[in-house]
């Protein structure tokens, strides 16, 4: 009989070349995939515009000009016309990518990792634990996020913070229910079977063996609710419940330039596209990712 | 941090596995259960490897987890080498340690996301082993069970053949030095030609480690080739115990002999003539009273369906069968005579 030994002097292991895993087969399928490619181009150019929107915009954003209110798209100084107050468009778009993206992609990200924990550990425990926690989980799901969001919102009070936490948690019971189904998909499955008979634990079995398996659909999956959490965001505050003008956001702008809409159709619709370019571009790379990573071996 | 094997404690004539009337049932709400193990008794010798043969859905499976512990059972207890399973001798940490399983899907048990030597070296980490020894142990193992390390430790799961996956989960089942090892339909899914060599490696790692294996399996082949002793289950309950070839060259139950003359012969001229059994197994929800084979078996009498027959120790003390044929004074017309007796 062998026994596993270990002498005092420290071990060498020599290296071995890894063979290309998982992410390596999942990248070479998303590389030939050309709409996501496309779509993951414009998310990054979305995502720098913001970051750099200092540098990127041609005007400030809040300077305001009676004078020259409502110009049409193509008139010189305001390539995208001006809005209501007379500011740059153009310049109000580029900055409002900044909130308008924080909006979308804070609360799910939030939302990934709650709902991630309450999804997992239900999934895991099965039994009494997941029946409590999933039922309370649907009592959530069960309204419409639209209403809910509202409801929440307009309960805690306008602002941004708060229009975070209600949007979080109209995201936390959707990314909870697909943590859960995906976790009991694969605590059924015998390697996790084979971890419980070496004698782990459940944290352990958890962490090494159940979380490199679950995350990456759940992840996914909340690639796609981005975009939803950037419309309802921009609903809210077209409804005055979340951020507060003169800041650009363009929920707010659509709100605003409502009003012009027979005036500067054109101008008036900008902040719509922007957020349809967005958020279609989140759909289509998370549709992307997700035939990447569904293909076996 | 080392990894010690457990010393024998009893001797080599001592079982190593003893289990007593091991019951599991699964509810299924409505006060409905399914009897999946009823009351198995039985012993695994050291260094012997026990077959455990019987149609699907007999328990054979579930027995095997049981043995395991990855399901508690409702009723019974095991003693490994002497000590109780669970209990403050041998914790139920220990006894993984002791005693591994390799399972019958070779993919499903292998973590994607995990090479082949990391999954290997997972069971010694959690057992203290740090992660370079655990890694070194992996790659030996790898080696032993006839894969080139250099070539294979680094890989994933699904580059490898099914032959080769289970190859790994054998040395995964290994890595913790165990001293039983449970087989569950282990070869079952690979074809013929890696079957053999599977069983070859099988065999030849337990003169190498001195392993005892519990085999499952549905292939009598397969079962006659690597056992010593065979046991035969239906309905959730052990029908017939007994050496190999004594089992296969004489069955004493009816069960045993229906199951032996289903296996399709090799010889042409010496056609199976029986009629196989008839019919599926009666539904383990609602077992039949007495025997529970008696309304398939072709000799049962009004006792078989009354009373259920024992697992009755035979002349020679090494064979077991659970058949009123073989009790002298069952009531059964069959029945040896109460020689003793008179």
């Amino acid at each position: 009989m062998t026994a596993i030994t270990e002498g005092s002097a420290a071990l060498v292991v020599p290296p071995l070349a890894k063979s290309p895993g998982y992410w390596a087969g999942v990248w070479r399928r998303f590389k030939k995939d050309k709409v996501a490619v496309g779509a993951g181009l414009v998310v990054l150019a979305i995502i720098l515009m913001a970051v750099f929107a200092d540098y990127v915009a041609p005007a400030d954003p809040t300077r305001s000009s009676m004078l020259r209110r409502l110009r049409p798209i193509g008139t010189p100084g305001y390539p995208l016309g001006a809005d209501e107050l007379g500011r740059d468009m153009l310049s109000r778009l580029i900055h409002g990518a900044r909130l308008s993206l924080f909006m979308g992609v804070v609360p799910v990200f939030v939302a990934f990792v709650v709902g991630s924990v309450i999804g997992i550990a239900a999934g895991f425990f099965g039994g009494k634990f997941n029946t409590i926690t999933m039922r309370t989980v649907d009592v959530f799901y069960a309204f419409p996020s639209v209403l809910l969001a509202i409801a929440l919102s307009g309960a805690l009070g306008a602002g941004i913070t708060n229009s975070l936490l209600s949007l979080t948690i109209v995201f936390i019971p959707p990314i909870a229910r697909i943590a859960e189904s995906v976790t009991t998909q694969v605590r059924g499955m015998d390697y996790v079977e084979a971890a419980r008979a070496s004698g782990a634990n459940a944290l352990t079995i958890i962490r090494v063996h159940v979380l490199g398996n679950v995350l990456g659909p759940i992840f996914v999956y909340a690639t796609s609710l981005i975009s939803v959490s950037m419309i309802l965001a921009s609903g809210l505050s077209f409804l005055g419940l979340g951020n507060k003008p003169p800041t650009p956001e363009w929920g707010l702008m659509l709100n605003t330039l409502r009003t012009a809409i027979y005036v500067q159709p054109w101008v008036a619709a900008l902040p719509g596209a922007a957020i349809f370019i967005t958020s279609i571009s989140f759909n289509l790379l998370s549709d992307g990712l997700r035939s990447a990573m569904d293909v076996k071996g | 941090m080392t990894l010690e094997t457990h010393p024998d404690r009893g001797g080599a004539g001592t079982p190593l596995l003893q289990a007593k009337t091991l019951t599991k049932h699964f509810p299924l709400g409505g006060g409905a259960v399914v009897r999946a193990v009823d009351g198995v008794d039985f012993a695994v010798m050291k260094g012997e490897t026990l077959g455990v043969v019987g149609e699907s859905g007999c328990g054979k499976s579930t027995t095997a987890r049981v043995v395991m512990q990855l399901l508690p059972q409702d009723k019974g207890e095991m003693l490994f080498d002497g000590e109780i399973v669970g209990g403050q001798a041998l914790t139920l940490k220990e006894y993984r340690r002791q005693a591994q399983m390799v399972f019958q899907d070779s993919y499903a048990s292998l973590n994607p996301r995990l090479t082949i030597e990391d999954s290997i070296a997972f069971g010694p980490t959690v057992h203290g082993v740090s992660k370079a020894a655990a890694i070194l142990k992996a790659r030996d193992l790898l080696q032993r069970v006839g894969l080139d390390p250099a070539r294979f430790a680094a890989r994933y799961p699904h580059e490898l053949s099914g032959g080769q996956r289970q190859r790994v989960n054998i040395a995964r089942a290994l890595a913790l030095g165990p001293r039983l090892v449970i087989l569950d339909e282990a070869v079952s899914a690979l074809d013929k030609s890696v079957e053999a060599q599977v069983l070859n490696l099988l065999a030849d790692l337990r003169e190498e480690f001195g392993l005892t294996y519990i085999f499952i399996s549905h292939d009598l082949n397969v079962v006659r080739f690597i056992s010593d002793r065979v046991m035969v289950m239906y309905l959730g309950e052990v029908v017939e115990i007994g050496p190999v070839e004594e089992l296969y060259g004489d069955p004493r139950h009816p069960y045993t002999k229906a199951l032996l003359s289903a296996m399709p012969s090799m010889d042409p001229d010496n056609r199976t003539m029986e009629a196989p059994l008839a019919g599926d197994p009666p539904n383990p929800i609602n077992p039949p009273e007495g025997c529970r084979f008696h309304p398939r078996c072709p000799h049962a009498q009004t006792v078989c369906a009354k009373v259920k027959p024992i697992l009755a120790t035979m002349g020679d003390g090494v064979r077991q069968a659970a058949c009123h044929m073989q009790v002298p004074g069952s009531g059964h017309s069959h029945a040896p005579a109460l020689e003793a007796a008179a």
